[in-house]
């Protein structure tokens, strides 16, 4: 395979394992303030307590890679995005540390503080995520010399910041479910609600989110020309979202999470598979676009590159496997908890 | 572009990269105490080593969480406010950035996972094994890292494709971009800066115990064991240091001649302080050891070392910071070997313990290790400026075209408010953490009377081998003894917490 779409590619892994894996710990994120009891949360914290680290470090690893293997992609995005992305570091700063810190006092009002400040944070990364993909989607202002040409307001147009509240709602669907595995008694009973409520708000931003995109976006879809096989995942993405309550009804949450790991998945494969063969749109001029060639790294680069991805890979897989598999099962409070 | 987002993003990226600096070292100093107490404990299955254990890995996890949450700025501020940099050198410093997160970073968080929620769900060997990943995963960021930045210093295994503004660097041999003339040394050097603010940090806490009569045993073995490490890594700083200042005197002899104050090309003095002065190109007020920089670098007091007059004005570096924070990185490398030896030659008579000054002058010297780490730093990053790739590219042509100051400031105010409050609170916790100190033996005794965590996890596996399998949480929760109970009561109280 051509090394530029390999590595077009295996970003596309590294989003998708992403937004798949932080997925849901920024879902219960999103979703802790709805429980009450100082219990409660701590269940809820604990929940992602040993996992939320190695979930982000897909995105770390996601940008050390675009910067190594598509360095104009990085440089341009990060910098033209750059407030919003600011305040997106912000928000992951203020994640980690309030599930570190909570904990460590008693006082009520400290842990109030920590509590909001997590569903904040979780809250806010979540939509900026949102924004930026948004953005990505309907093309950016890009001059010759590669660079953002527009001011921030650029950045908060009606489509980004529709995609922005799709991708907290996405996220709080999939939290929700996630949570209701991971929990027992009258807690678990509350989450079932939740999970009705939010795919509820999924499913009618979801639609509104493919219509707007299918309006205001119609080279969208060009790339099913070429590649017709790609329906199969429109498809997939459908049955996976149909699934989702129905997985509910019939009382198999596991299969219910599994199809909201589809979804997410698959959204984001349509991304990438939307975008493709370009990174970044110039909404002044197709010439200006970023390219998975003009922005790309050295073919020599890329080379070594992709034997540090075959190298390194199977030893993230086993460490995810392995820590999911140890900590597997219910939440429950003991003396190493949160 | 103007100077001052040239200004205000410098200052940006020396604030987060200083601020983020506070935590690796200790993270990776603490690892090397963690490893050393849990092996020990494994071997003797003394309580004493179990407790110090469980203690240095609670406080571990706050500093590692902060490490992680600033560390994150630094991944992308590359872009975010150097794109031009960005794009020059992508195709050569990428790979290190990418290799950490996929080779070090990856490590780190998943056994960090069960270094801290794990005591009770895998079996001491397991626990033990993580540990020892967590530790090595925090020099291998090191590693990756301090070769991104080795590369800039000296750069090798490139060649320059393009003209102009379009011009970069593309690999042509990869190890001996990895292997560039600096990495090796630089990466021993920081570890080393590491392993002692390790020691130093232990030292500082237990000699407090000590002295508040407290904890006594396990802070005189805790002491014990990082003063051996102290006194090993202090000797080992001023060595490696030394070879350093070689390879510098080879391939970057301005950075050089800024440290030392040294303006015409000649024998060199070496200066223990003083202040160097630009207009006048000399060094006033100081006292220097006449030839020591040529003997330092040649072996010979009078072997001439090229100095600043052979750089054109806008080439040389600024001379006050680089020549004050190598001075007094290297005077308290040097407080570092006396005081440690002389603790040391106590602790060997048997009279450490009771000299009561000499455990307050421990407690405060935690500071010490935190200033030398980040003097070294500065020294060597301003050093090398103007250039931010040495003799390649310059800082101020690296910045970011699509940033305005008033971002860059927005953004600065924003970090510096939050790094401050996170900071103090950072230092509440510990200090919550330090004062609450580790659980008593006697606690763990009660914890079991079925015994600690070995004899917990063999009564319920039956074999005492690893239980993975049978680690379900809901079953673990029956088999913890009364100590470890899950009632909320028990688990709230505030020293209970991880
Ligand atoms: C000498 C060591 C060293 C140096 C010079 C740096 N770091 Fe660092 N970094 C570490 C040693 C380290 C560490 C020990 O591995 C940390 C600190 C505590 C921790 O959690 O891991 C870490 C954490 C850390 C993380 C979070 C990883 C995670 O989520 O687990 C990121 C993204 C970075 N760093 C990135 C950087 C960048 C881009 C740097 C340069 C500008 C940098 N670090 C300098
Ligand atoms: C963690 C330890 C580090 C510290 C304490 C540190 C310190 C500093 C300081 C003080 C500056 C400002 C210099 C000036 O403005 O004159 C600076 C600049 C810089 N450093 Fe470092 N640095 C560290 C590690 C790194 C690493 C690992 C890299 C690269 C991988 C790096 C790359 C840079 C860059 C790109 C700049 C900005 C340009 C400049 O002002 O020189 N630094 N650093
Ligand atoms: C005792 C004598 C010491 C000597 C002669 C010495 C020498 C040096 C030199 C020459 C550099 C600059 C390297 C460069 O620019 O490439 C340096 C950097 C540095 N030093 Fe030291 N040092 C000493 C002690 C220490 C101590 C005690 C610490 C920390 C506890 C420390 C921490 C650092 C750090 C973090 C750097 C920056 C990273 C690097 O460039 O390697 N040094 N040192």
């Amino acid at each position: 395979m051509d090394l530029n779409i390999f590595w077009f590619v295996l970003m596309g892994v590294l989003l998708i394992g992403y937004a798949v894996l932080d997925g849901f710990d920024l879902g219960v994120g999103i979703l802790h303030l709805f429980v009450k009891k100082d219990e409660e949360r701590r269940i809820l914290m604990n929940s992602i307590g040993p996992l939320w680290d190695g979930n982000e470090v897909w995105l770390v690893t996601f940008g050390g890679a675009m910067f190594a293997a598509f360095p104009h992609v990085y440089a341009t995005a990060f910098s033209g995005f750059y407030l919003p992305f600011i305040f997106l570091l912000f928000a992951l700063i203020f994640r980690a540390v309030s599930m570190e810190f909570r904990s460590k006092q008693e006082n009520p009002r400290w842990r109030k503080a920590w509590d909001v400040s997590f569903t904040v944070a979780s809250t806010l990364a979540s939509f900026l995520f949102g924004v930026a993909v948004g953005n990505v989607m309907i093309g950016l202002p890009i001059g010759a010399d590669m660079n953002f040409q527009g001011t921030v307001l650029d950045l908060l147009g009606p489509y980004p910041l529709l995609i922005g509240v799709f991708a907290v709602a996405t996220f709080a669907m999939h939290g929700s479910i996630y949570l209701y595995l991971k929990t027992e008694g009258d807690l678990q009973k509350r989450i079932h609600r939740w999970m009705w409520t939010t795919f509820g708000i999924f499913l009618v931003l979801y639609i509104f989110s493919t219509m707007a995109t299918l309006v205001s976006l119609p080279s969208a879809v060009t790339n099913f020309r070429d590649v017709p096989w790609a329906w199969v995942v429109v498809v997939l993405n459908v049955l996976a979202i149909a699934n989702i309550p129905r997985a509910i009804y019939v009382g198999r949450p596991g299969y219910a999470f599994i199809s909201s790991t589809a979804t997410i998945a698959a959204l984001t494969f349509l991304f990438g598979f939307a975008l493709f063969p370009n990174m970044i749109v110039s909404s002044i001029d197709p010439a200006y676009n970023l390219t998975i060639y003009n922005a790309a790294s050295s073919q020599k680069t890329l080379g070594i590159m992709r034997w540090i991805a075959i190298l390194g890979m199977p030893f993230v897989l086993s460490y995810t496997i392995a820590i999911y598999w140890i900590f597997r099962g219910k939440t429950t409070l003991g003396k190493f908890s949160y | 572009m103007d100077l001052d987002v040239l200004f205000l993003s410098r200052f940006q990226f020396a604030l987060t990269i200083m601020f983020h600096y506070l935590f690796p070292p200790l993270s990776i100093g603490l690892g090397v105490i963690m490893v050393v107490t849990e092996g020990m404990y494994l071997k003797t299955k003394n309580r004493q080593y179990e407790s110090m254990a469980r203690f240095w890995t609670k406080v571990f996890a706050v500093v590692f969480a902060m490490g992680v949450a600033t560390g994150i700025v630094m991944e992308f501020e590359f872009g975010t406010n150097w794109a031009t940099y960005s794009r020059y050198v992508g195709d050569v410093f990428g790979s290190p950035l990418a290799a950490e997160g996929i080779f070090a970073f990856f490590l780190e968080s998943g056994f960090l996972a069960i270094l801290v929620f794990g005591w009770d769900r895998v079996s001491p060997r397991v626990h033990f094994f993580s540990t020892v990943m967590v530790s090595l995963g925090s020099m291998f960021s090191a590693v990756w890292i301090v070769v991104a930045n080795s590369w800039q210093q000296t750069p090798a295994g490139f060649h320059i494709v393009g003209e102009g503004m379009m011009a970069r660097a593309e690999i042509t041999d990869f190890w001996a971009m990895v292997f560039n003339p600096s990495s090796v040394d630089r990466l021993v050097h920081t570890l080393i800066g590491s392993f002692i603010l390790g020691a130093f940090f232990v030292m500082s806490i237990t000699a407090y115990y000590i002295l508040r009569n407290r904890h006594l045993e396990m802070a005189k073995q805790s002491f014990t064991i990082a003063l051996v490490i102290g006194v090993i890594s202090s000797l080992a700083a001023l060595v490696s240091g030394h070879v350093q200042a070689n390879t510098v005197a080879v391939t970057q002899p301005a950075k050089l001649a800024a440290f030392e104050g040294h303006f015409r090309t000649g024998p060199g003095d070496m200066y223990l302080f003083g202040i160097p002065d630009a207009e006048e190109e000399r060094v006033r007020l100081g006292l220097a050891i006449p030839g020591g920089l040529s003997f330092l670098i040649h072996n010979d007091f009078s072997t001439p070392v090229t100095g600043l007059d052979q750089y054109a004005p806008e080439d040389r570096p600024p001379l006050q910071i680089p020549f004050q924070s190598y001075h007094i990185m290297i005077s308290l490398g040097m407080y570092f070997i006396f005081i440690t030896l002389l603790a040391a030659f106590f602790r060997w008579r048997g009279t450490l313990f009771d000299k009561r000054w000499l455990l307050w002058v421990f407690v405060f010297s935690i500071i010490g290790p935190y200033i030398s780490n980040q003097a070294g730093w500065i020294a060597a990053e301003v050093g090398r400026q103007p250039w931010i790739v040495q003799d390649l590219l310059r800082t101020s042509d690296a910045l970011s075209k699509s940033v305005a100051a008033g971002e860059v400031l927005t953004s600065i105010i924003l970090f510096t408010v939050i790094y401050l409050f996170l900071f103090a609170i950072w230092l509440y916790i510990m200090n919550e953490k330090i004062k609450t100190g580790p659980e008593d033996v006697s606690a763990l005794a009660g914890a079991g009377a079925e015994g600690g965590m070995i004899e917990t996890i063999s009564t319920r596996t039956g074999t005492g081998g690893p239980s993975l399998t049978s680690s379900r949480g809901d079953e673990h929760a029956g088999s913890n003894g009364p100590g470890n109970s899950d009632s909320p009561a028990d688990s709230e109280r505030g020293k209970e917490e991880k």
